[in-house]
């Protein structure tokens, strides 16, 4: 029977095809069920209240916890429901700092438009919000914790798509909030500065940090000469600002609106995502055809390389030593505009936009800054340069395009594409064909690449090798994936890892989305960008190979090197090489790491420690044992971890140290 | 398996054999509110003064037989013995004297009139307060007399710290029954016939939830005891986890054995010290028996236990957020469905049964499902224990079948409505608060509804985790109310809006109403909140959030009127709201009352009436209590 897979909604009979709740069910049926925590890629939370619908002979349910059933009849905007939702958003008002001409979130913000949607037009409560201090520590994002309204969405972005875990709710009661771990400021604790957070925040509670001010005052100052690159992905999102569909490449807008905003040079940053490319896969082709470590991994995303420095340090060898294209930019920029521009370095002023948020970050590694010179002075994302565009009065939509400036404006297709998940590994591709098989390859798409899914493994075969490649977005994506790495289960070449989900045009600089499939249309908008291009490779790009010959000598040169690779720190909490307590002078040495952190020292670690140090000396083994008192293993609910040599032993006791102990000696043939 | 199948006979036949040696026993109640008390004291005292005097003592019986002399004192400390309220008590057995209020000065005459002397200590014993007569042990006093006490049987009898004793009186035969000798599924039948309900609160049918479970594919399914009582005043689930720890143990291994599960947890809330001690060491015990862990009686089958601790949320007692607690989350409620019973702790099948709940299976299936149901109300078999406390004679812990009335419990096992300061008068019964913060107020009308879960949802309130607290007639139902909507409101997780934001401002408009700041506008938009709060919120727990506002505005609807209309409380409890004076024509100008006021806010000429500023005024009422001609009214 088809109607028994029918759920009434409002009157109207709408059948259930694998929707997961009611919210979804009455989406499709172009009802937009208000909400503040439901979020498809996020796991349902249900705490907003704003979602309720009544179902006929339940009551009033939460549609978003609530899953489709044949015969349910719901109606989703009765007086009862109207009276709860008000009261949930005056409630939400109540508790909320109402600076709202003020606020950076003003007319994007979801508290403001809900409550005006659902005809809230005075708030009975008492306010009962009290002033917290806002946090600007960290240099890509604002958190404003008056302006949290508590829905939990930054907290399951940041745990449960980029599996990091940066902020989460402390306290209880009236007194919740959302902090990084022991209140502290956001630079100091583990966030990689995605800003994922802030993208789905429907609030101000958590913002991109704004440089317009200092970018403004670099171009009204007359001294200097300001340059700014472009990052693929802004072209397909800035018109959304403005009204445009998502997808609308407007990069002749772009430029012009920059030239009249005032930016002397406009240049694109797919220059150096092409330079990036020959760069990055002249490393992969080395290692590969060498047997140098692999897989590789990329290194253009900002947010990825800081995950891998503070979880994966061991993984830096299999880690592009090639900088971004953003600082790849600047350090071309700085070696070669100021002589071709006539003008002093510390005049020139490189600013760069970006969808990205940890692009700010990037920007501020203090290995990219010589001199007290930044490489890449200002970073302003998406958002940021509408919101100039907008300050400077300029009417986007009717600007005549115009063309980037050269040398570093000209780009191909393969640059572009740099902007969505696959879009380096198919730019990588479209080079390794050629420079593999080294002949002409005809073939530009790269299909097995493409695609939304979080992880995507591809086996393609350039030049008669075959290669396996992985392409990851989302860091919970990236971390699985680096784990199998690390245990040598993973046979891939060559992976790719993008932070945001849907890669840099899903960046949380870019505009707030206002279309249903956004990421789609940003995506298919890049795609598009990369077709009406003339030149889709990067090894035919003339500039490419003017730069390599009038700068940077060979791929991989030392030149190129010292201008276009660098390498990484580890943040692991506790670095430590470990304490020595014992060091002898014996050739043939075997060291024993007892971990001192909390967990193993409660779980007696110490006295382990001293048993092990009696033991060594009893025995007369100086000569051939060091011993170490080092933290922390991160096994925490398996210590008292103890290392011998290379072997790892968990809930270690002094017997079983002692075994391994005497075991390797005599493998070693240590008397 | 070679592992010898244990034999739970012998172990009883054993100690009693060695417990009938002994000539007499000091049962001496350890449970919180005696211990508070000085329990402990009493014990050490007993210990060192028998042992004083040249009698032979024993804290502990035994296993050498041999070692038991014949004419030996056992002193053992039990559970919560229920009459808290004249605590410390000490029970002699055989004699069946039961010694009120006993400190250690009390020892050395017990010692010599009872164990020596075999003579009552007449002062120690409870004098009835209505007839003044002397009760010899608990069949004489009314308190006790009017119980029935099932699943409190054991509890105040035996050494909760002696697994033998337990078995000695029958204990780990259901269990051992059940594993031997049931199936999953006659298990879960049985229970259901019993019509046993969860006793924390939502008074779900147990037999159907374990059915849930036991139909759920998979080889790891897991069973938790909830022991996370956090109500203010309830402490059932604590006198049972303290008094009789393995009867939560045997009911948890019944329980799993219905859905098959072969780990579980008992989750016992950080403040029970003394719980979360004997239910580990009851734990420890039966695993060291063999009761607990592989092979368990020869099945084959394996069930772990372990013992966590709350770390305080009241909310960890609502199921997923106790989940999400042991799981080492923050103990924050997530949506339902899914249901635990299908997907609950790690994801797995999962059943939570509150303490009280599983201390009633091992009954129910050694009495039998039609012998279970001959107690209590058709829609609720059995009995059920209430905290009963407030304005009554007797207070304490209390366990009566399903289906008495309220009367019952406040007039005869509560002895009768009492003043503040406890005598009987004539303040009169006004309410009582049932079911704890989420539970309601029944009035006068309904004294003689017989109670059970069904009756008491009808009237608005709920049994909830059985909290009992009866009030006079000087009792303030707003302020009542706002003491409740305190309580949630500290205690809401904060994760939806509604219940962290609605309890906050339902919280503010009482404090509005009690303060005298609202107007006709503050009822309507209380009422209006707590209906969107207790439909809307995520949880249980706030869903019954408004339940003490709702309740009271119901029943006592005129109360709130005369705060909001009249700026009058009618109880004369809420301070704002008075408004103090003394009456010229019985004011003798003694001036006590300016001599007693802190802030200098009386004046007047000597042998002259006095008058108060109530600019200056208080209101904290001294003057009214020092003036000795009743001149000063309005307080």
């Amino acid at each position: 029977m088809e109607n028994e897979k029918i759920v009434t909604v409002d009157g109207r009979e709408i059948p259930i095809e694998g929707e997961r709740n009611l919210l979804e069910l009455c989406r499709k049926a172009n009802i937009d069920i208000p909400t503040f925590c439901y979020h498809s890629d996020l796991s349902v939370y249900g705490a907003c209240r704003l979602c309720l619908v009544d179902v006929k002979g339940r009551g009033v349910v939460a549609s978003c916890s609530t899953a489709p059933e044949p015969g349910m009849v719901v109606r989703t905007t009765t007086e009862e429901i109207r009276g709860m939702r008000k009261i949930a958003v005056e409630l939400l008002l109540a508790a909320h700092d109402r600076s709202c001409t003020t606020c950076g979130k003003s007319e994007a913000c979801k508290l403001q438009s809900l409550a005006r949607r659902l005809g809230v037009t005075e708030i009975r409560f008492k306010s009962t919000e009290k002033l917290e201090p806002v946090d600007h520590s960290s240099p890509s994002l604002v958190r404003d914790p008056n302006k949290c309204i508590l829905c939990g969405d930054c907290v399951r972005m940041c745990h449960e798509i980029q599996g990091i875990g940066a902020i989460d709710f402390a306290h209880r009661g009236q007194k919740v909030m959302v902090l990084p771990s022991f209140g502290k400021g956001l630079n100091d604790v583990e966030c990689v500065f995605c800003g994922q957070c802030a993208s789905v925040c429907p609030t101000g509670a958590l913002t991109v940090k704004s440089d317009v001010d200092a970018v403004w005052k670099a171009v009204n100052d007359p001294k200097k000469t300001v340059v700014v690159q472009i990052a693929p992905a802004v072209r397909v999102a800035i018109g959304e600002s403005f009204g445009l569909k998502p997808g609308t490449v407007a990069i002749g807008q772009l430029v012009a609106a920059l030239k009249q905003i005032g930016f002397d040079k406009v240049f694109d940053t797919s220059f150096t995502a092409d330079l990036t490319v020959i760069e990055e896969g002249t490393e992969f082709v080395k290692r590969k055809t060498n047997g140098g470590r692999l897989p590789q991994f990329t290194s253009c995303c900002p947010g990825w390389v800081k995950f891998a420095e503070q979880y994966y340090p061991e993984l830096f060898p299999n880690l592009s030593s090639c900088k971004s294209p953003q600082q790849m930019f600047g350090s071309l920029a700085r070696e070669v505009l100021p002589k071709k521009l006539g003008v002093a370095n510390e005049d020139l002023v490189v600013v760069s936009i970006m969808p990205c948020t940890a692009k700010k970050f990037e920007a501020g590694r203090p290995e990219f800054e010589h001199e007290g010179i930044r490489d890449v002075d200002f970073v302003l994302t998406t958002q940021e340069l509408a919101r100039m565009i907008e300050e400077a009065g300029i009417n986007f939509n009717t600007l005549n395009p115009e063309s980037l400036d050269l040398p570093f404006g000209f780009k191909t297709g393969a640059g572009v594409i740099f902007g969505v998940t696959g879009g380096v590994s198919e730019a990588v591709l479209r080079w390794a064909a050629e420079k593999v098989g080294g002949a002409p390859v005809e073939k530009v798409d790269y299909h097995e690449v493409r695609g939304q899914k979080g992880v995507r493994e591809a086996t393609v075969t350039v030049g008669g090798i075959t290669l396996k490649l992985a392409v990851v977005h989302g860091l919970a994506n990236a971390r699985a994936i680096a784990e199998k790495v690390k245990a040598g289960t993973a046979d891939y070449d060559f992976i790719e890892v993008m932070s945001c989900p849907g890669g840099c045009i899903g960046g949380a600089g870019q505009p707030i989305p206002n279309h249903p499939d956004c990421r789609n249309l940003r995506t298919r908008g890049i795609y598009d960008a990369d077709k009406m291009l003339q030149v889709h490779k990067s090894q035919e790009n003339p500039y490419i190979a003017e730069t390599y010959a009038e700068t940077l000598g060979e791929p991989n040169s030392p030149k190129a090197h010292h201008l276009l690779h660098t390498e990484y720190q580890s943040r692991r909490r506790i670095s430590a090489d470990g304490l020595d307590l014992m060091t002898g002078a014996g050739e043939n040495r075997l060291t024993v790491s007892v971990c001192v952190g909390t967990s193993c020292y409660i779980r007696g670690a110490q006295d382990l420690l001293h048993a092990l140090i009696r033991y060594v000396e009893d025995r007369g083994l100086l000569h051939a044992v060091d011993i170490k008192a080092t933290f922390c293993y991160e096994q925490c609910d398996r210590g008292p971890s103890v290392m011998v040599g290379d072997t790892l032993l968990e809930k270690c006791t002094f017997e079983k140290a002692k075994a391994e102990l005497e075991n390797q000696l005599a493998a070693m043939k240590v008397e | 398996m070679s592992q010898p199948i244990m034999d739970l006979a012998k172990i009883a036949r054993d100690y009693t054999a060695a417990a009938e040696k002994t000539a007499r026993r000091v049962i001496v109640c350890a449970g919180t509110g005696c211990v508070a008390n000085g329990a402990l004291k009493v014990v050490d005292a007993f210990v060192r003064e028998i042992a004083a005097k040249g009698l032979p003592v024993t804290i502990e019986l035994s296993k050498d037989e041999e070692l038991v002399h014949g004419d030996a004192v056992l002193v053992s400390k039990s559970g919560c013995q229920g009459f808290c309220q004249m605590g410390p008590l000490v029970r002699i057995a055989p004699d069946g004297f039961l010694y009120t209020r006993v400190t250690a000065d009390d020892v050395p005459e017990i010692i010599a009139e009872t164990l020596v002397g075999n003579r009552a200590v007449e002062r120690l014993l409870y004098h009835d307060p209505l007839t003044g007569e002397t009760c010899r042990g608990t069949e004489d006093i009314t308190f006790y007399k009017r119980q029935e006490r099932t699943v409190l049987k054991d509890c105040g009898n035996i050494d909760p710290e002696d697994i033998r004793e337990y078995i000695s009186l029958g204990g780990y035969r259901a269990a051992e029954r059940t594993w031997r000798e049931l199936s999953p599924k006659a298990v879960c039948e049985e229970i259901t016939l019993s019509g046993l309900r969860g006793r924390g609160g939502g008074g779900f049918p147990a037999g159907k939830k374990w059915e849930f479970a036991r139909v759920q594919p998979g080889l790891k399914k897991y069973i938790i005891c909830n022991g996370d009582e956090g109500d203010p005043g309830a402490f059932m689930d604590r006198s049972v986890m303290e008094g009789n720890p393995h009867s939560v143990i045997e009911g948890m291994m019944i329980a799993a054995r219905g859905i098959g599960a072969n780990e579980g947890y008992i989750y016992v809330r950080a403040e029970y010290p003394l719980a979360v001690k004997r239910v580990r060491k009851a734990v420890e015990e039966a695993a060291a028996m063999g009761i607990l862990g592989d092979n368990i009686f020869g099945s084959g089958l394996s069930l772990h236990l372990h013992v966590m601790e709350g770390a305080g949320a009241f909310v960890c007692g609502e199921e997923t957020a106790l989940i999400a607690s042991i799981e080492g989350k923050r103990g924050m409620p997530t949506p339902k469905p899914p249901f635990p019973a299908v997907s609950g702790l790690w994801g797995k099948p999962t059943i939570i049964n509150n303490v009280e709940t599983l201390a009633c299976v091992p009954i129910v299936m050694n009495m039998g499902a039609a012998e279970f149901r001959r107690v209590g109300t058709q829609g609720s078999p059995g009995t059920k224990t209430f905290a009963l406390t407030g304005h009554v004679v007797n207070t304490g812990l209390i366990e009566v079948p399903f289906g008495s009335t309220l009367r019952e419990i406040v007039y005869n096992i509560g002895g009768g409505v009492t003043d503040d300061a406890g005598n009987i008068t004539g303040e009169g019964f006004k309410s009582v608060q049932i079911g704890g913060p989420s539970g309601g107020c029944l009035t006068e009308e309904y004294l003689d509804l017989p109670l059970d879960f069904d009756s008491l949802k009808d009237a608005g309130a709920m049994v909830g985790s059985g909290g009992l607290v009866v009030m006079n007639q000087r009792t303030c139902m707003v302020s009542m109310a706002r003491f409740f909507m305190q309580f949630i409101q500290n205690e809401s997780c904060g994760k939806c809006v509604l219940c962290r934001e609605g309890t906050k401002q339902m919280l503010s408009l009482l404090d509005d109403i009690i303060e005298g700041r609202a107007d006709a506008g503050t009822l309507d938009l209380l009422e209006q909140l707590a209906g969107a709060v207790g439909k809307g919120s995520l949880c249980n727990l706030g869903k019954t959030a408004p339940n003490p506002v709702l309740s009271t505005l119901k029943s006592f609807r005129a109360e709130y009127e005369a705060h909001v209309f009249q700026k009058r409380c009618p109880a004369g409890r809420c301070k704002a709201l008075l408004s103090p004076e003394i009456l010229a024509d019985k004011c003798k100008g003694c001036g006590l009352c300016l001599k007693v006021c802190p802030v200098g806010a009386i004046t007047g000429e000597r042998r002259q009436p006095h008058v108060i500023n109530a600019e200056v005024c208080i209101k904290c009422g001294a003057c009214a209590q020092a003036c000795k001609f009743n001149a000063i009214v309005g307080m």
